[in-house]
């Protein structure tokens, strides 16, 4: 929701960087995510069934970077964890993390999940309750081959990493939701695994710990040299974490890119949804889009055919009559709903197609907007975004 | 809400009439012979005394004899204890005496019957035992009854006398349990009473002298809680007649000292 | 059962509309419906009870003798270890057992959990018979490991182990088997994806997290065989030293003097309760 409103340049791209949210943009010196012609650390296309379910999802991380997978529950983000993981086996497809395949049916290897340089942070930490803070930490090396000793001291730095050097003797139930999920972080990195998966990391955590962990994980994940993968539901993490978001409906891709072009140009109800922005598909012509048969939309941009328009709810003004002068973008509408929104209230309209608009309390007042009540609704068309309905992917 | 507790209540009423009852407190008063009798009797008794039951029932109509046949010990202390029993047949005077010490019984015992120890061995009696001394062999595995129980209080005394030292694997708790380790072959033999040698048709009883001097006397006695005086009364003399003493003896008894 | 009837009418009207609202609402917390305190009550008597009746009948002025009694120590000595041998080798086999049960899919898994079960339905007598009929002389397996071996399994130490062994290892088997149901197997993958095998994760994560469920299990299979009478007299007979226990020198003392099997089942009690007292203690109530 935080995407609400995000302004975008009259070309369609998204405005200057400082814009963005924190994680999206500056994140490290490194060779920057777009560089798609180097071979990427991680290929994956999976191909796994869950009861009943099917996941089809091709992935491709290249080193350095983050990506989120990014759904509504049940969409198979967990199962293509699981399946990168080793803890899900494929039914088609490949895993292959740094040109070794991992996982590839159709040619009997399987390496188990014990056998893979993966590290895994789950969701609600899963900590060993039995082990203290140092011991759980110091897992993972133990088993990597370090002795007793080598492994605590591992353990302690990393524990110091995560700013928990003080816990090193606290038994998880005695840590807090955040405190454990960074020990649990500090587990996952301290094998030093090729591969990072993270399981809704912060979903078991309150609004506060939230932020502090989400700030936390930042940190490491921008140190993390190998590439990671943040499977999540909510948009705020990926936007902040990731480098780039892939977004799964169903157990399949819908759509993928950076933040900055998945916020502009969303694809898919859902992803619209996501990032704050109505969305219509119809057919373009020329500077305007047909989304119903009696409405037409202009927009800024020129689009042919199959077509997307988005606009945000901030761009939707609403008049109690048709307003004079600015024929274009205009429509009848029933208010259909009225929610408080930040500061503002969003209203639902049903009319020729399905809309969402802010506005200030105060206006809202003025035009005594309740359910029921019948407005004029008008989008300006600098605001309105169109682009082809083409390929979800840009491959 | 009504209904079920009333269910349940006498669902419990019923689970403990059926638990303690056995009925024979409601039974009417026996008249004569007529009624039940319950007969409490020595395990090794199992096979005549069901038999006598059977023709006592017949000799006297109306009458139902009810057995309890365990070992002769538990039935002193179930008797003592005030287990409903209208006669207790014993396996040796120990038991007996516990029950008369306690003063349960009516008049005194009287001895029906006597039983005598024989080496059980497998038919065939692959290990050629011929007498207690060969017992005592090296590799001879012997099963005898604890010493706390008839049988095994009969058996010391037989090697006793014998002058055989000899180290059993085990002391059974009862001559049954001798008895079954010689049918599974886990012994090669055990001092078993003749009577149980009698009822396993896979062994073969070693007669030896010595069991002359461990004679085991079978007391019987009618028992004061008695519901059926008369009928307990008339059932100890039916045990002790011609007839009685036909059957204990086809069963391997031998009849009791004149 | 009249007093379920007349106590829980009475119960909840203590807990009436007389008081004041924060002082029922804090009694509302804590408070013991008497529909469970009855009952509750009344099974407690009943195991009670027939402790308080041993109590009663105990020669205690002859105590010291008696518990000084040639064969006593024994037979004491020789329960507490054949029970301890037995529940180490329940657990070394029941363990495993119980992991297959709880977590490998395999065909006829219904059969064999209801197997495990069978020798808790068993009489003990004939649990000892069959035993005979696998071990013994003439048994399935017994001749071979006496020719094989030289190891006769009746009438030895080793026999009473065994016998106590199969006796109580469901109990064990019924609880661990519960625990891993019961644990979550997610902290066993969070083990592999630490470059744990299955083996160091069944040692180093399953079993500390199913800890509690197996000393329960243990404890239960411990004081079962501790107690067992008739398969140990039926398989490993009955000879001071070498396989009577507790509960058949109780047994026999039973058939001369009562008083004296009074006194020996007050000590095998004593010494359980003690044991397993210090015990709970120590290790079922920890973390």
């Amino acid at each position: 929701m935080s995407a609400t409103g995000r302004p975008v340049s009259a070309t369609g791209q998204p405005v200057s960087a400082t814009d963005q949210p924190e994680g999206a943009t500056g994140r490290r010196a490194g060779p920057a995510p777009d560089s798609a012609a180097r071979r990427p650390l991680l290929d994956a296309h999976l191909v796994a069934d869950h009861r009943g379910f099917r996941l089809d999802v091709r992935l491709r991380i290249a080193a350095g970077e983050v990506v989120a997978l990014l759904g509504p529950n049940g969409a198979g983000k967990s199962t293509a964890l699981r399946a990168l993981a080793g803890l899900h086996p494929l039914t088609a497809g490949h895993v292959t993390l740094d040109g070794v395949d991992l996982d590839r049916p159709d040619r009997r290897v399987f390496t188990p999940a014990e056998r893979r340089r993966i590290g895994v942070v789950f969701q609600d930490h899963l900590l060993f309750p039995h082990l203290t803070a140092r011991d759980n930490v110091a897992f993972g090396p133990r088993r990597h081959g370090l002795d007793r000793r080598a492994a605590r001291a591992r353990a302690e730095e990393w524990l110091d990493r995560v700013g928990l050097a003080g816990y090193a003797r606290q038994r998880p139930r005695q840590l807090s939701g955040g405190q454990a999920q960074r020990v649990a972080l500090a587990r996952a990195l301290a094998v030093d695994p090729t591969l990072l998966l993270l399981d809704e990391p912060l979903a078991a955590l309150d609004a506060r710990t939230r932020l502090a962990t989400r700030t936390e994980l930042h940190r490491h994940l921008t140190a993390h040299r190998h590439a990671a993968l943040l499977v999540t539901h909510d948009p705020l993490d990926a936007l902040v974490l990731a480098d780039r978001l892939v977004i799964v409906e169903d157990g399949r891709v819908v759509q993928e890119g950076d933040a900055a072009t998945v916020t502009a140009r969303p694809r898919t109800d859902y992803v619209a949804h996501l990032v704050g922005l109505n969305l219509h598909r119809g057919r373009g012509d020329g500077h305007t889009v047909r989304v119903a048969p009696e409405l037409t939309l202009t927009a800024a941009d020129r689009v042919d055919g199959d077509a997307f328009v988005a606009f945000p709810p901030s761009a939707v003004a609403l008049h109690r009559q048709r307003p004079d002068g600015s024929p274009r973008n205009t429509w009848p509408a029933t208010i259909v709903g009225v929610q408080r929104h930040g500061d503002n209230l969003r209203i639902q309209l049903d009319g020729p197609v399905g809309v969402a608009a802010d506005v200030t309390p105060a206006a809202a007042a003025q035009l005594r907007l309740v359910p029921g009540q019948l407005v004029w609704a008008a989008v300006k068309a600098a605001e309105t975004r169109a682009y082809p309905a083409g390929p979800a992917r840009p491959e | 809400m009504r209904r079920p507790r009333t269910l349940l209540a006498g669902a419990v009423a019923l689970a403990a009439l059926t638990l303690t009852g056995c009925g024979s407190a409601d039974d009417p008063p026996g008249d004569g012979t007529t009624g039940p009798v319950t007969v409490f009797a020595a395990a090794s008794l199992t096979e005549p005394f069901t038999a006598l039951g059977r023709r006592f029932e017949a000799d006297h109509p109306g009458t139902r004899v009810t057995f309890n046949f365990a070992g002769s010990s538990a039935l002193a202390t179930q008797i003592t204890q005030g287990a409903p029993a209208d006669v207790f047949a014993s396996a040796a005077p120990g038991p007996m005496r516990t029950v008369t010490d306690a003063g349960d019984a009516v008049g005194e015992p009287a001895v029906f019957a006597r039983n005598q120890l024989v080496i059980a061995v497998p038919t065939g009696d692959p290990k050629g035992v011929r007498g207690l001394a060969d017992l005592a062999r090296p590799g001879t595995k012997v099963a005898l009854c604890a010493p706390q129980v008839p049988c095994g209080e009969a058996a010391r005394k037989a090697l006793d006398a014998a002058g055989v030292r000899l180290t059993p694997v085990t002391l059974e708790q009862d001559v049954k349990g001798a008895l079954a380790k010689v049918k599974l072959g886990e012994v090669d033999a055990a001092l078993v009473y003749r009577t149980d040698v009698r009822t396993a048709p896979e062994l073969t009883g070693v007669e030896f002298p010595e069991s002359a001097r461990a004679v085991n006397d079978y007391p019987i006695v009618a028992l004061k809680s008695a519901g059926h005086p008369t009928g307990a009364a008339a059932f100890v003399a039916y045990v002790r007649s011609p007839a009685g003493r036909a059957v204990l003896t086809e069963a391997g008894f031998q009849p009791p000292p004149a | 059962m009249t007093a379920t009837h007349d106590a829980a009418p009475t119960g909840s009207a203590t807990a009436g509309p007389q008081r004041g609202g924060a002082a029922r609402r804090r009694a509302a917390a804590g408070r013991v419906p008497a529909a469970l305190l009855v009952p509750a009550g009344l099974g407690l008597l009943f195991l009670v009870l027939p402790l308080v009746g041993l109590l009663a009948r105990a020669p205690w002025t002859t105590l010291p003798q008696r518990l000084t009694a040639p064969g006593v120590l024994t037979a004491l000595r020789l329960s507490v270890q054949t029970a301890t041998l037995a529940t180490l080798l329940c657990l070394l086999l029941g363990v495993p057992l119980a992991w297959l049960l709880a977590r490998v899919e395999f065909p006829g898994r219904r059969l064999v959990r209801a197997l495990v079960t069978v020798p808790l339905v068993l009489p003990p007598v004939v649990g000892g018979v069959a035993l005979l009929l696998v071990f013994g002389r003439r048994g399935l397996l017994g001749g071979w490991l006496d020719d094989t071996f030289g190891v006769t399994l009746p009438f030895s130490t080793a026999g009473v182990v065994l016998a106590e062994a199969f006796v109580a290892m469901p109990f064990l088997i019924i609880a661990v088997e519960g625990a891993l149901r019961g644990a979550d197997r997610r902290y066993e993958e969070a083990a592999a994806t630490l470059g744990a095998g299955r083996w160091t994760t069944f040692t180093h994560v399953t079993l500390p997290l199913v800890a509690p469920g197996v000393t329960a299990g243990a404890v239960l299979c411990w004081a079962r065989a501790l107690g067992e009478f008739g398969a140990t007299i039926t398989f490993a007979g009955n000879y001071p030293g070498r396989t009577q226990t507790m509960p058949l020198a109780v047994y026999l003392a039973l058939e001369t003097d009562l008083e004296s099997a009074v006194v020996l089942s007050l000590i095998l009690l004593t010494v359980s309760v003690g044991i397993l007292a210090a015990l709970r203690d120590r290790w079922v109530t920890g973390p």
